[in-house]
């Protein structure tokens, strides 16, 4: 799932709404969540990227980031795919059982994501016994998501850890099924980055500023912005917005 | 104008929006945005068309804008549909919603079995009149209710009809876009939300046109049509788009023949497809639905992004080779390769028509399969038919009978089967590493179960060719 490894971002934290996922959001020790899982939180590097590579930040007549907050990043190793990774690579069909509310299964799920490419990737998204992925940031190419609708697939991708997809472009129903489960946020790039970066190579995308970094090629990219899909993302899902802004019910607890 | 209406409930948080508009791709945001206001299924008054300014649109734009209850519409413009039907197997009006179990299916998979338990629990507790339940799994007979495959079940039960809009919770919702309405796949968080509201908002596609002229050749199936075409666009050509399929070889097409067509819409990653209602239409309709509808047909100058012609009578059967839909050949080409098993079955290949094709080949040729041939009924009046409905030039025998008599596996029990692979135990899964012919809709890696399989989508006329000779085999080599 979408997490954020904000400097500071008071209005973030976990809505008890929230009731799918129950896993630890952010490595900062300072922001307590109640949920938060003991399970090792790999993905995320909780310190700012090394002051070399870092890239003058933009001011605020920068792209408007009305929608999402300004100092939402993400940071960490990324791990790069093709064009057309289809939903039965991203988590294949028998597994499609696992129901991902309840959270035993939900880890489940996350621990099969990409299981389904095949052998010709030799460096596996998740290393062998493990059940989150070290990989924190997802590459692709065209047409990522293709194939079956299954919502699992952001899901799977979610549970593993991945806060973000960079993708040339999206199949439709994934990128719908992505903002609808506030799983992780489908961006896109202008040129084909999964041509640019390698598999570990150390990356930030700075939502705010739709801007992806790669630390190891030195290289930057200009995503296309997240737009209104931001908050719906942040908030955990459209049921989620839907309550947070008051446009449906707040469960009864 | 969608946009326009949206302004005055602009929420705080989104005060640049025509910045989010333009930069995002997709329809989702606008779901919250618009809700405050839309989320009551009140329906406002319709304002009468300007008929002085009407442009002429497509098929799809109509129909969104009469669900939309808006006079007119333009591709790119994101708004609130009312939805006719949601499908869904995965779990507002209680006669729109139908429940239709059908993956993992026959599996001893507890968690499977648990799937269709919660439907139930569900289906119970809303009192959902459509929901085609299964109990008994050792014998789908016992169970007068259940149905099959979702997509052609919805047909064959009189739930698709032209004009409507059609959801579902699976990508081949697509399939009932040969009824001429728009049929779309969502994921099981949108439908939810349908439920609730009996809305979504959807951003009105581009059309393309594919027009289709000349005699179908003996050989061919629409199958055969639909690989051309994704061929041709590749799988990601359609994204976002409205494929219609019109021209004189398309009006002569069975429904079952339109079905085949517009299911696999989703793997050139199309939006929906859809083919324009008439008398076919009507007529296969007659019997199975009582409720009223209103085809919609697209305007003589409608725009459309791109047009595409195809001449049928030049066509040859094809494949689609691993791990592409798209990756398009002739069958004659691929005769080299050879198989381990033949698989027939699934909402593209596994309706009625799709087995009575597959018939004619065997009989033509009154040999034995070489390879095990898997044959799997979509739904439980495709099975009766095959143990019902004569052959024609068999004098009187029936599909079963001739299958029997090739040495092929007897029909399945209805299901998707292992068109997706599915758990462990699922009847025909592939295993091993094998080359397999399928009349199923995808190919990517591991989509049958082993990663390492060799999927060749094809016609039931090349599958059961290449189950005759063990090879991928054109059709012709049987059909005169």
């Amino acid at each position: 799932m979408a997490a954020s490894s904000a400097l500071s971002n008071p209005t973030f934290t976990s809505s008890p709404t929230r009731h799918h996922h129950h896993h630890s959001l952010c490595p900062l020790s300072s922001i307590k969540l109640p949920n938060s899982s003991k399970q090792p939180f790999k993905p995320l590097i909780s310190h700012p990227p090394p002051p070399c590579h870092q890239p003058q930040r933009a001011t605020a007549t920068a792209t408007p980031t009305t929608s999402t907050s300004s100092t939402t990043s993400f940071h960490g190793l990324c791990y790069v795919v093709g064009d057309n990774i289809d939903t039965d690579q991203i988590i294949p069909a028998e597994y499609l059982t696992l129901v991902p509310s309840k959270p035993d299964e939900y880890k489940k799920l996350g621990s099969y994501a990409l299981i389904g490419l095949p052998s010709s990737h030799q460096t596996r998204f998740i290393d062998p016994g493990e059940s989150t992925s070290k990989y924190s940031i997802l590459i692709a190419g065209d047409n990522f998501g293709c194939g079956s609708s299954r919502e699992h697939a952001p899901v799977a991708l979610g549970a593993a850890g991945v806060a973000a997809v960079v993708a040339e472009s999206y199949a439709r129903i994934f990128f719908r099924n992505s903002v609808a489960t506030g799983e992780v946020y489908p961006l896109e790039s202008e040129v084909r980055v999964c041509e640019e970066c390698k598999t570990g190579d150390v990356v930030t995308i700075e939502l705010g500023e739709s801007r992806l970094v790669n630390h190891t090629t030195g290289k930057e990219y200009v995503m296309k912005p997240i737009g209104d899909a931001g908050p719906v993302i942040e908030a955990g899902g459209i049921f989620a917005y839907a309550r947070k802004t008051g446009m449906i019910p707040l469960q009864s607890s | 104008m969608a946009s326009s209406a949206v302004a005055s409930n602009i929420t705080p948080f989104i005060n640049q929006k025509d910045v989010g508009l333009s930069a995002f791709s997709s329809q989702s945001c606008f779901l919250i945005q618009n809700s405050r206001r839309r989320i009551s299924k009140k329906i406002v008054s319709v304002m009468a068309p300007q008929q002085s300014e009407r442009k002429p649109s497509t098929t799809g734009s109509k129909i969104f804008a009469r669900a939309s209850e808006k006079p007119q519409l333009g591709p790119g413009e994101n708004v609130w549909v009312n939805v006719d039907i949601l499908m869904t197997h995965d779990v507002w009006g209680r006669e729109k919603i139908v429940i239709i179990p059908e993956h993992y299916i026959f599996t001893s998979d507890e968690r499977a079995n648990r799937n269709v338990d919660i439907l139930r629990d569900f289906c119970t507790e809303q009192n959902i009149k459509y929901f085609y339940d299964i109990k008994d799994l050792s014998n789908f007979k016992a169970n007068p209710d259940y149905k099959g495959v979702c997509h052609v079940a919805l047909a064959q039960e009189g739930h698709c009809r032209p004009g409507e809009v059609l959801l579902g919770t699976d990508s081949h919702t697509c399939t009932a876009g040969a009824f001429g309405q728009f049929a779309t796949g969502i994921g099981i968080t949108d439908a939810g939300f349908v439920l609730g509201a009996g809305k979504i908002l959807l951003k009105v596609p581009p059309t393309l046109r594919f027009v289709m002229d000349g005699e179908m050749p003996n050989y061919l199936l629409a199958k055969d049509l639909i690989l051309q075409i994704i061929g041709e666009v590749s799988v990601s050509g359609a994204t976002y788009k409205s494929m219609e399929f019109v021209g004189s070889t398309v009006e002569s097409l069975t429904m079952e023949e339109r079905m085949t067509l517009c299911n696999m819409a989703i793997e050139a990653g199309g939006k929906n497809g859809i083919v324009p209602a008439d008398s076919t239409t009507h007529k296969y309709l007659a019997d199975k639905t009582s409720l009223p509808y209103e085809p919609v047909y697209s305007d003589d100058k409608a725009r459309f992004l791109s047009e595409y012609r195809f001449d049928v009578s030049k066509l040859e059967p094809l494949v689609a080779k691993p791990h592409s839909p798209d990756n398009r050949a002739l069958a004659r080409e691929c005769k080299d390769v050879k198989i381990d098993r033949v698989y027939i079955g699934s909402c593209t290949g596994g309706k009625t028509e799709d087995f009575l094709a597959a018939a004619e080949v065997f009989l033509a040729s009154g040999k034995k399969v070489k390879v095990p041939t898997f044959l799997v009924p979509a739904t439980q009046k495709v099975w009766m038919d095959l143990y019902s409905l004569p052959v024609p030039g068999s004098g009187g025998k029936t599909c079963s009978q001739i299958f029997e008599e090739a040495g092929c596996d007897t029909p399945a029990s209805p299901s998707c089967g292992a068109c997706l692979g599915g758990p462990r135990d699922t009847y025909a899964r592939m295993n091993e590493a094998q080359v397999c012919v399928s009349t199923t809709n995808r190919n990517f890696p591991g989509r049958m179960g082993h990663k390492e399989g060799q999927i060749y989508l094809a016609s039931p006329y090349t599958a059961a060719a290449s189950a005759l000779t063990g090879f991928v085999t054109d059709p012709r080599e049987f059909l005169q």
